[in-house]
């Protein structure tokens, strides 16, 4: 679709519109956490794609397949194995990966994914980005709306739906919010954060699976991007939440108010 | 529950039979295991998960591009029998009987069946077993004559899986003399004339899938329908016996993982004297045996699959060797799991006596464990 202005030929942006999509390798969500050493087991552990990070590619994937979007880049920060989650990304339809490989062992904050996608945004110029509204280990919820204070962009945070308007120049997105829905507007470039009812995600065919490794996957360091990845915030102790204990049964309001506070130390 | 790294079936295994085995096992968690237990009390026939599992690719492994490798397959299909034994390995006999259409007939037959059994838009049979004619299949009875356009089919078929139900049934059949040289393959399509079938078979387990005696009375198929030449239909059985008996034992694989995972969650759960059955020696003993045995079944029905994949001569026996220990081992560790389980593991509401159930099949069909001795020996006295 050409728009002839004058002596320029524009291309509208439904054809040539970028998708972004940040993903993480976390423990898998049905595994039994333990903490050993002071840090979470993470050894023999089963992981994947995080759970939202998978609702942000299907709905990137299904841009695409709705033409609104020509391509779409999956991208993860972490060590060697990280690349699985890609190849997962690959599977379900994203056209190429982007690993930024840190050492193994490196602690990764969301301030750093945020500088770090900020650098690969302002090279790559994609003009939208939806992340996993949190990650399902540290549950941050901030790197989106990091991101987007970084790079100055408009962001839409807990969306459950997301529509294109003006020629795909602006998305309308409905977010989940306490007191029940809002929707916002907003021009792109835009930041999305994904929340869980925004889609299912599909599983990947097996066709699908075995074309991943034929996409492209780039490598690249956190010094390419000239970006400092030293954590800002130290982790002072990880815990376990207590062990549950039996209930006890009251016979009085006066009674459970005593305990909650003498006891329980709740109020 | 994470299953310890010396029982970690993704241990060894490429990226792409990575992914293909993380997204089975998802499929199978989600679409499946919710599901087995009732489909198995309700004899439910799942043509919707079925078709669900078609769609990701799983109809036509290895026929329908792009073709899945036997070994990637074989991962595949362990990690949705987790999910329902019943129902993969009814899939695995669909995958079997398309693949002689797609490796042995001619376009015209290719063209016209592949695509929708694919998809399972259209369902296949694998028929070879007569009342008469088991374990000795080489001496099948049902016959075919040619008259004309046509090949009168007289006789009939036992235990076939999806008999009745499904659209399209390879049916190994007597053109020639007698003895193996004399058998063709030829494909009959429900609907046709002549073509019925028995009663339902009631079974012991397996029961998300139908299973009929599939009759042939004066059944004219138009002479088209045979598949490669007349004589070959006993080489190609066989054949695809190879990938069926991987497949089968996947199967095997994905129950007895799934009922060894249910008996050490049981055991750390459980008490009796004041501590976990887990913290007994016997029961630990009991836990180590099976992983060990479950692994060694593993490894060989992993290295058999890629025999396959790499034509080796011996493949067949590599294959038979793999379904012999892998199925016998599998349908022990399920039981020994329903022992683990106490008097809860002879519910239905506990989900490892149907594993048992389901597996104990397998060392039945695709060629008793008796027979697959006789195979072994074979190669093993050349």
């Amino acid at each position: 679709m050409y728009a002839r202005r004058g002596f320029v030929l524009a291309v509208s942006s439904e054809m040539s519109l970028r998708v972004l999509v940040p993903v993480k390798r976390v423990v898998d969500y049905a595994v039994k956490i333990r903490v050993v050493g002071g840090k979470v087991d993470t050894a023999n552990v089963k992981h994947s794609m995080n759970p939202f990070d998978e609702i942000a590619v299907e709905e990137a994937v299904r841009l695409k397949e709705k033409k609104t979007a020509a391509e779409v880049i999956a991208l993860t920060v972490g060590p060697a194995k990280s690349q699985e989650t890609l190849r997962t990304a690959l599977a379900m339809g994203a056209d190429n990966a982007v690993h930024i490989e840190v050492p193994e062992g490196q602690e990764i904050q969301p301030l750093q994914v945020a500088k770090l996608l900020r650098a690969y945004v302002e090279k790559e110029k994609p003009g939208l980005v939806i992340l996993g509204k949190q990650a399902i280990d540290d549950d941050a919820g901030q790197t989106g709306q990091l991101l987007a204070g970084l790079l100055n962009w408009p962001q839409a945070t807990f969306a459950s739906k997301i529509e294109f308007a003006d020629a795909a120049k602006k998305i309308l997105v409905t977010r989940e919010i306490d007191g029940g829905l809002e929707t916002v507007e907003a021009p792109l470039p835009a930041i999305v954060t994904a929340d869980l009812r925004l889609n299912e995600p599909r599983y990947a065919t097996l066709p699908n699976i075995m074309k991943a490794k034929k996409k492209p996957l780039t490598k690249i360091t956190p010094a390419d991007l000239g970006v400092d990845i030293t954590p800002s915030i130290d982790v002072l102790s990880v815990s376990e939440p207590p062990k549950r204990v039996g209930g006890k049964k009251v016979e009085s309001v006066d009674e459970l108010v005593d305990k909650l506070k003498n006891e329980a130390g709740v109020i | 529950m994470a299953m310890a790294s010396v029982n970690n079936w993704s241990e060894g295994l490429s990226d792409e039979a990575l992914e293909i085995q993380s997204m089975a096992k998802a499929f199978a968690d989600k679409e499946l295991a919710p599901y087995m237990t009732e489909w198995d009390i309700n004899e439910t026939y799942p043509l919707d998960a079925l078709r669900k599992m078609a769609q990701l690719g799983f109809g036509a492994t290895s026929s329908a591009a792009p073709v899945l490798s036997r070994h990637d397959a074989a991962v595949g299909f362990e990690a949705l029998a987790t999910g329902c034994v019943s129902t993969t390995a009814f899939i695995t006999v669909h995958n079997m009987a398309v693949w002689i259409i797609d490796t042995f007939a001619n376009d015209t037959l290719r063209e016209r069946y592949i695509p929708h059994l694919a998809t399972f838009d259209k369902v296949a049979s694998y028929c070879l077993t007569e009342p008469g004619a088991g374990s000795d299949a080489g001496n099948l009875a049902t016959s075919a004559v040619k008259k004309g356009d046509h090949y009168i089919l007289n006789g009939s078929k036992a235990f076939i899986s999806g008999g009745g139900d499904s659209d399209v049934y390879v049916v190994m059949c007597r053109t020639g003399g007698p003895g193996p040289k004399g058998i063709s393959c030829i494909v009959v399509e429900k609907g046709t004339p002549g073509l019925s079938f028995g009663k339902k078979e009631k079974k012991v387990g397996w029961n998300s899938q139908p299973t009929r005696a599939v009759i042939f009375e004066d059944c004219a198929v138009p002479v088209t329908n045979l598949v490669g030449k007349e004589g070959q239909g006993f080489s190609m059985a066989m054949q695809a016996l190879n990938g069926g008996r991987i497949n089968v034992s996947a199967c095997s694989l994905g129950g007895a993982h799934a009922a060894l995972e249910a008996a050490i969650e049981h055991t750390n759960i459980r008490k009796q004297f004041g501590k976990p059955l887990a913290d007994n020696q016997s029961i630990q003993f009991k836990l180590a045996e099976m992983a060990t045995s479950l692994v060694a079944s593993r490894l060989m029905v992993r290295y058999a699959a890629k025999q396959l994949d790499g034509k080796t001569p011996a493949a067949g026996a590599w294959a038979a060797m793999a379904k012999l220990q892998a199925t016998d081992k599998c349908f022990e560790i399920a039981n020994e799991a329903i022992q683990l389980h106490g008097g809860y593991g002879y519910l239905k509401d506990y989900k490892v006596q149907q594993y048992m159930r389901d597996l104990r099949v397998h060392q039945i069909l695709e060629g008793t464990n008796q027979i697959m001795r006789l195979v072994i020996a074979r190669e093993m006295l050349k």
